[in-house]
């Protein structure tokens, strides 16, 4: 939803990164203002996925240059735990296993860290049992899966109706949904985008990364963004997604080379 | 039977093989004199002296070093006296029926043996009524279980009779007290019969105790169908010794689960030795060694089949951090009569310091040609990827790398029968990490 004159989120300014000495973000803009819903799309190997690492402050990604504000803060400076707890979300690819930490535990411990930071009061264990049941429903997820080890044994589609778990239960101001749709199966897909909907407000924000149109049909994208080669090369409205899903992305490569 | 202590102690000073030999009589010295089981004693007596204490020539002391043990000297045993509100920490309320050792001995007004469920007899060696299962559980020819076998003042004897289940666990709690370095030999034998079961916490903790040295030995010996779900828990004082053996027999059809936690001593050993003697039995051993600053931990365990149908799964995890070192040895053997067993084994390791070591040596020795046998071993540090992934919710470093460990202990722990107790153990893992 575009609202006029609604707050900058993030703004990201001529940012240029490096995995293990090899450049891989090459100058990208990008401003997102609260109550947006951003795409960014692009071929395999375009950068899509490092430029959410870099936003959630993954150690291995190397920032070389530009800036990133976020909420007027520059959001280089803060840990990974900080930036979450601020309010920046990202919903992983690929969610890792993590063998003997009980889901309902780790939902808590993660809930609880914001709610600190917040100077929020800590949620006893049954409080936030009622919380987690009352979400559970955002994902239509069955509550057996509280009591198993974090994502340990789920399904590609139960994994991410867990992010979206745990997305509903931080409430994030930036949600960044790293192809949260890759692997799902139409029913999972349509659960997964109905509880990114429900989360979507005016005073949040929300950037998807795809390369499929697909997702892009449930949850419709206020702006579309073209990813090559580290930068964004053209930004449309949702009928960019349309376009790129019916000629690829080369053409916007050879328009880019035109100009 | 009587008991007498010998307070003669006498302190070694030489080296090399003499050095052991004096070292074993300062040892043997500290017997206390026990009158009756005269029978047992003297054949374990004359084990120990043929033998004579192992170095780490000897390859099943390769990895643990034993010389900062034979610089110690020991005095013999002393009863000594604890309140209850002393051992208050220890005591765990759904574990109704306890039998507590203090220094080896018996201590009658801090256990609570009334009121016992039916088909469980308790008893301690020195009143036992029939000990013929006694010494003849398998492994009791290494030398320290000899020793024990030499210088046991008293034990526990559980005794679980014929079709019955005794449903709420049974704690062993074995504590040493006082000033003095002494050494003790705990004892215990557990008899299930035919068709029984029962749970035990066999526990080893140090009360206002630094150095001392605990030599340890459990025989469990299981019936036709009996079931023993057995955890011994190590958590002796950051500067004692100990090394102890469990030592079990099964019969056709028994179902016996060890889960072994060794977090105490500066050296530890723990050698868990199974012999299913018939078929279709099955067992699982599952292990946690936490070892930290200094500490060196070893387990050494023997699983040796001598029937078919029968089936086992082990699991062993380590914790290493600083400049700690753990040692997993895990043979198990599988003899041409052993045709259909079923048997797998796991060693993971976590090394939280690059100066922390490991060395695991998951053995298999199979002859038998139709078996369904696997073994793997895992060296790893924590995941930087997970620690991310945590981080990345909220967690800080810290609190995300406690939260992994956690999760690899919490895999053995949470096999504990006792909520309380597990939440007491993780907590104590955590603290020595952090």
């Amino acid at each position: 939803m575009i609202i006029d004159n609604s707050d900058v989120i993030l703004s990201v300014r001529n940012l240029t990164a490096d995995v293990g000495g090899t450049p891989i973000l090459k100058g990208l803009n990008l401003e997102i203002k609260a109550g947006e819903i951003h795409a960014i799309m692009g071929p395999n190997g375009s950068g899509k996925s490092t430029f959410s690492k870099v936003l959630a402050g993954h150690p291995a990604y190397t920032v070389t240059g530009g800036e990133v504000i976020y909420k007027g803060q520059n959001l280089l400076e803060l840990e990974p735990e900080e930036r979450s707890r601020s309010g920046v979300f990202l919903a992983f690819q690929y969610p890792l296993e993590i063998p003997g930490v009980s889901n309902l535990d780790f939902l808590r411990v993660s809930c609880n860290s914001k709610r600190q930071h917040e100077g929020l009061e800590e949620l006893d264990a049954f409080d936030f049992d009622d919380l987690v049941r009352e979400r559970l429903d955002v994902v239509k997820m069955d509550p057996a899966f509280l009591d198993r080890s974090v994502n340990e044994g789920f399904s590609g589609g139960e994994k991410k109706r867990n992010e979206i778990l745990q997305m509903a239960l931080l409430e994030p101001t930036l949600a960044i949904l790293d192809e949260t749709d890759s692997g799902l199966d139409i029913d999972a897909l349509k659960i997964v985008a109905n509880g990114v909907n429900q989360l979507a407000k005016p005073d949040n924000a929300t950037l998807m990364i795809t390369h499929y149109q697909r997702l892009l049909d449930y949850i419709v994208p206020d702006f579309v963004h073209v990813m090559a080669e580290g930068k964004i090369l053209t930004t449309g409205g949702k009928e960019l997604a349309q376009e790129l899903e019916a000629k690829g992305y080369d053409w916007v490569k050879q328009e880019e080379v035109a100009v | 039977m009587t008991v007498e202590v010998n307070p003669e102690a006498v302190a070694p000073s030489l080296s090399a093989v003499q050095d052991r030999q004096a070292y074993l009589n300062h040892l043997l010295a500290q017997r206390p004199s026990l009158t009756g089981l005269s029978e047992v004693r003297d054949s374990a007596l004359s084990i120990v002296q043929e033998r004579g204490l192992p170095s780490n020539r000897d390859e099943d002391w390769r990895f643990t070093d034993l010389s900062g043990l034979y610089k110690t000297s020991f005095a013999a045993p002393t009863a000594a006296s604890l309140s209850l509100e002393e051992i208050d920490a220890f005591i765990l309320a759904d574990a109704p029926v306890r039998l507590v050792f203090v220094n080896g001995f018996f201590a009658p007004d801090l256990s609570a043996v009334d009121n016992l469920p039916a088909g469980l007899r308790v008893s301690t060696l020195a009143n036992a009524d029939s000990l013929a299962e006694l010494g003849h559980q398998p492994g009791m020819t290494e030398v320290f279980t000899a020793l024990n076998t030499a210088s046991f003042a008293d034990g526990a004897v559980l005794h679980i009779a014929k079709n019955q289940m005794v449903e709420a666990p049974i704690h062993l709690l074995y504590l040493t007290t006082g000033d003095t370095p002494i050494i003790t030999s705990p004892r215990g034998l557990v008899v299930a019969e035919a068709n029984s079961a029962a749970t035990l916490i066999e526990e080893y903790v140090a009360v206002k105790a630094e150095s001392y040295f605990t030599n340890a030995v459990t025989e469990v010996c299981l019936g036709q169908n009996a079931q023993i779900h057995h955890h011994r828990i190590q958590r002796e004082a950051k500067t004692a010794f100990h090394i102890g053996t469990t030592a079990v027999s099964q019969d056709r059809d028994s179902r016996y689960a060890l889960t072994s936690l060794s977090l105490g001593g500066q050296m530890s050993r723990h050698n868990p030795v199974v012999v299913p003697t018939a078929e279709q039995t099955d067992t699982t051993l599952n292990g946690l060694t936490l070892a930290v600053d200094q500490q060196v931990a070893d387990t050494h365990s023997d699983l040796s089949f001598t029937g078919p149908h029968c089936t086992a799964q082990q699991l062993h995890k380590c914790i290493v951090d600083n400049r700690a070192r753990a040692v997993f040895n895990g043979r198990v053997f599988v003899p041409k009569l052993a045709q259909q067993t079923n048997a797998s084994q796991l060693s993971r390791n976590l090394l939280l310091s690059a100066k922390a070591r490991v060395d695991t040596k998951p053995q298999l020795e199979i002859i038998a040609d139709d078996v369904k046998c696997a073994h793997g071993a895992t060296v790893s540090q924590l995941d930087d990827e997970e620690v991310f992934y945590l981080q990345s919710r909220g967690l800080d470093r810290n609190s995300a790398c406690d939260l992994l460990v956690e999760g690899f202990a919490a895999e053995i722990i949470e096999k504990l029968p006792i909520a309380e107790q597990r939440q007491t153990l993780l907590n104590a893992v955590l603290s020595q990490i952090r």
